[in-house]
């Protein structure tokens, strides 16, 4: 017995040793090694981005494994497509951008773990990353912390506004404000809320049921089921019964597979029922399959279909370079846009100190797949134009009615007076 | 404990441990502080480790719950520095929640100590009030295991659809200030890393003297024999409820010191899969020894952290690889090395059989 004590004792050491040892070892590497691994796209361990001659380093952060995965590594590939175009065209300021890959796992505090790692040891100049709202929340004390720069690709429910943060995504007055007074005006007035239970569906719908208050909707229910959930009868039996005009889905990832094939089961079809998604874009249908979709409506900024030149060529390099059967969709068009209007700020700036980077992209105007965007100086958001579109049995959507021109983003809704209850927080 | 001749193998034994010791409050000189933060965390994770140790492998009770007391004690720390943040206002959160008051329940959570009781007394009665229902009626085994997964969906599920109280999904984070340091200096850092190897350090001797005592004996026979230790005249409910309080209470310390390095506590902290991921530190650490415990909650998170550091594509296929290897070859766990190694020799020498101690899995 006491000589097992002995030897894990000895154990205990030698393995702290080396523990330390590795984190040591890994530091140095860090800060001595030049250019050893930076030809490897998808590996840390290099020279300091910022400093060092040919190259500026750029942090990658989004889920590569877990539930989120299957979202986040097309954003990834088409922020991967970007740098590529960039690198090809002679870089930023001369200098190849040299992406560092890290992997979120769909866990917040890995989001965090892995920032504070790009920020602080890779050292890297700005991260393209994050989709959930959890995930953004997690990394945001990280990036104002370490004053670095997150470009952040994906609509979410607003009410924020980090210095530190880039919006690339739409705002709430970019997607679903604009959508519910489309529905009110053209499918009518009864509305039922569905939501996946989390940030994003609860605050949108709070925004949902102010507004409806005041335009003269009415609400005839409101469900959220757990993330993942896939059993939806009693929910369409509860919407049967409240006979609604429009069911408003904020119902994420595989729940909606689940809750519109049900549907359908259920004898509704989208003559009967109007619904318009927030959170299905062509990715999506491509999963639950066009047949079981179509006639149904979704709102974005962007569609696959959007007819600007950009996106045509956009388009067509994605599908060369990841296949034919890949689609693109408006998260995946919002990574492409952020690390573009980053380069450009940089460009601008001659620098790529966060603050300098921050400055130069206040207003700075792009041509983007979706046309053309704008970086709000006050809220760091993109001016955006809304599009809603209907499912077409090919799986594209085809746009039924969009805002005309970019709308200036409202995080707040500061511009809406019903929504003064909401914001007064800031 | 009755003084023993220091014989040269514990003076070693000590040694070795003061040396650990001197080598875990030396790391600021070595390490940046983001890898001192990293490690910070593990060893915050190793104090859970400690405490599941001690039902599972001394005790014999599996619980795939802990996430939860973990979660509470994180949410109790939380709870405090969001008001911190706030500075006397409504938490961001609850104002876009709907809420225009603080919820009662927050109230308390403005004083420090208050919220760090908080932190440990609570997991500990909800692991006494579970225990009382569950060991009094003798659920045991599978059984217990699958109740406190029970547990585990009930309070993720109840902290997610109470966005107004708890933040939802996205949990509590954004915090600026403990005793108004700012949490972001290094020097703050710095010192809760100490604070957390101190914290981790008395756990451990905690636990070691809780293991040798007669305390220890019961929980050991009840894990190798509940009924013959009913028979001999002991109760074993009270023996179990004390332990997974106690292991509930050192979880609920580990979320604390957790939400300090980390910066965030969200219900997917508290849910299953963490829950399962505590109880692979310890089995692969080496149930049973303490110090395979602590080991297997920093050698595999470590191990975590760099592979997915260096392969971010492929890192969950070495970590399984790692498993696997783990259990099969090493049954014991990595503190079961030496022993096996010792044994082999033994047998090679003496062809002599094995003299483990079995372990129930369950």
């Amino acid at each position: 017995m006491k000589r097992k004590f002995w030897k894990s004792g000895v154990f205990v050491l030698l393995a702290l040793m080396m523990v330390l040892a590795g984190c040591g070892k890994n530091d140095n590497a860090a800060s001595t090694t030049t250019n050893a691994d930076s030809a490897k796209t998808d590996d840390s361990g290099s020279s300091s981005g910022t400093s060092s001659g040919g190259e500026i380093k750029v942090g990658i952060l989004h889920s590569l494994s877990g539930t989120m995965a299957i979202s986040e590594v097309s954003v990834k590939d088409s922020e991967m497509m970007a740098i590529d175009e960039i690198n090809a065209k002679g870089g930023v300021m001369g200098k190849k951008i040299v992406p560092v890959v890290e992997d979120g796992a769909s866990d917040w505090p890995t989001f965090a773990e892995k920032a504070r790692k790009l920020i602080s040891e890779d050292k890297v100049a700005t991260v393209f990353g994050g989709w959930t709202s959890s995930s953004r929340k997690a990394m945001l004390p990280v990036f104002e912390e370490l004053n670095g720069l997150l470009w952040y690709p994906v609509q979410y429910e607003g009410l924020e506004q980090s210095p530190n943060i880039m919006y690339t995504g739409a705002t709430t007055n970019q997607q679903i404000v604009p959508a519910v007074s489309w529905l009110l005006e053209n499918k009518g007035k009864k509305f039922f809320l569905l939501g996946s239970d989390y940030v994003f569906p609860r605050t949108a719908n709070k925004i949902i049921k102010e507004q409806l208050k005041v335009e003269g909707g009415q609400l005839t229910g409101e469900e959220y089921t757990p993330l993942g959930h896939t059993d939806y009868t009693t929910i369409i039996s509860k919407i049967k019964e409240a006979k609604p005009d429009v069911v408003f889905n904020t119902l994420n990832g595989d729940s909606n597979v689940a809750f519109f094939k049900q549907l359908k089961d259920a004898g509704i079809s989208s003559k009967d029922l109007t619904t318009l998604s927030v959170s299905v874009a062509e990715e999506e249908i491509r999963g639950i399959g066009a047949d079981v979709l179509a006639g149904t409506f979704a709102a974005w900024n962007y569609y696959e279909t959007t007819d600007t030149p950009a996106n045509k060529t956009f388009v067509e390099n994605y599908k060369k370079k990841y296949g034919e059967d890949r689609v693109t969709a408006d998260p995946i068009e919002a990574g492409y846009d952020a690390v573009y209007l980053w380069a450009a700020a940089v460009e601008k700036a001659g620098s790529t100190e966060v603050d300098k980077v921050k400055d130069a992209a206040k207003e700075l105007e792009w041509d983007a797949p979706e046309g053309k965007v704008k970086i709000d100086g006050e809220t760091q958001h993109l001016y955006k134009t809304v599009r809603i579109g209907e499912v077409q049995t090919d799986g594209q959507f085809k746009e039924v009615w969009n805002s005309g021109s970019p709308v200036k983003p409202d995080p707040f809704l500061k511009g809406y007076d019903w929504a003064k209850s909401l914001s007064e927080g800031k | 404990m009755p003084i023993r001749k220091l014989s040269a193998q514990r003076l070693w034994l000590l040694a070795a441990y003061v040396a650990a010791a001197a080598v875990l409050f030396c790391a600021p000189l070595v390490l940046s502080d983001f890898r001192l933060n990293l490690l910070a965390k593990f060893l915050a994770y190793a104090i859970v480790a400690l405490g599941l140790d001690l039902i599972w492998g001394y005790t014999g009770i599996l619980s795939l719950g802990h996430g939860v007391f973990f979660g509470l004690g994180g949410y109790a720390m939380a709870m405090y520095l969001k008001m911190q943040a706030s500075g006397g206002k409504l938490p961001d959160f609850m104002d876009w929640s709907g809420l225009t008051k603080l919820p009662w329940f927050w109230k308390p959570f403005e004083f420090l100590p208050f919220a760090i009781a908080a932190g440990i007394l609570l997991p500990a009665i909800l692991a006494l009030i579970l225990g009382y229902f569950t060991f009094r009626n003798r659920i045991r085994g599978v059984y217990f295991t699958i109740l406190t997964q029970a547990l585990v969906i009930i309070t993720t599920t109840l902290f997610i659809g109470q966005q107004a109280y708890t933040g939802g999904t996205n949990g509590l984070t954004g915090y600026s200030k403990l005793f108004g340091y700012s949490l972001g200096s290094p020097e703050t850092k710095r010192w809760l890393y100490w604070v957390t190897v101190a914290a981790l350090i008395g756990a451990y001797l905690l636990c070691r003297v809780l293991v040798k005592s007669r305390f220890g004996k019961v929980l050991r026979a009840i894990r190798d024999g509940e009924n013959r230790v009913r028979f001999i005249g002991y109760n074993p409910a009270i023996y179990q409820m004390v332990a997974f309080a106690f292991s509930a209470a050192l979880a609920g310390l580990a979320g604390m010191l957790f939400v300090l390095h980390v910066g965030i506590i969200s219900p997917s902290m508290m849910g299953i899969v963490p829950s399962i991921e505590m109880v692979l530190w310890v089995a692969i650490g080496g149930r049973g020894t303490l110090v395979g415990a602590v080991l297997g909650a920093v050698l595999l998170n470590y191990a975590k952290s760099t592979f997915s550091e260096s392969y971010p594509n492929i890192w969950i296929v070495f970590m399984g690889a790692l498993f696997v290897v783990v259990v099969v070859f090493l049954p014991k766990g990595a503190a079961g090395l030496f022993g096996q190694l010792k044994r082999l020799r033994r047998r090679r020498a003496s062809n002599e059989g094995a003299d483990g101690v079995r372990y129930p899995a369950v």
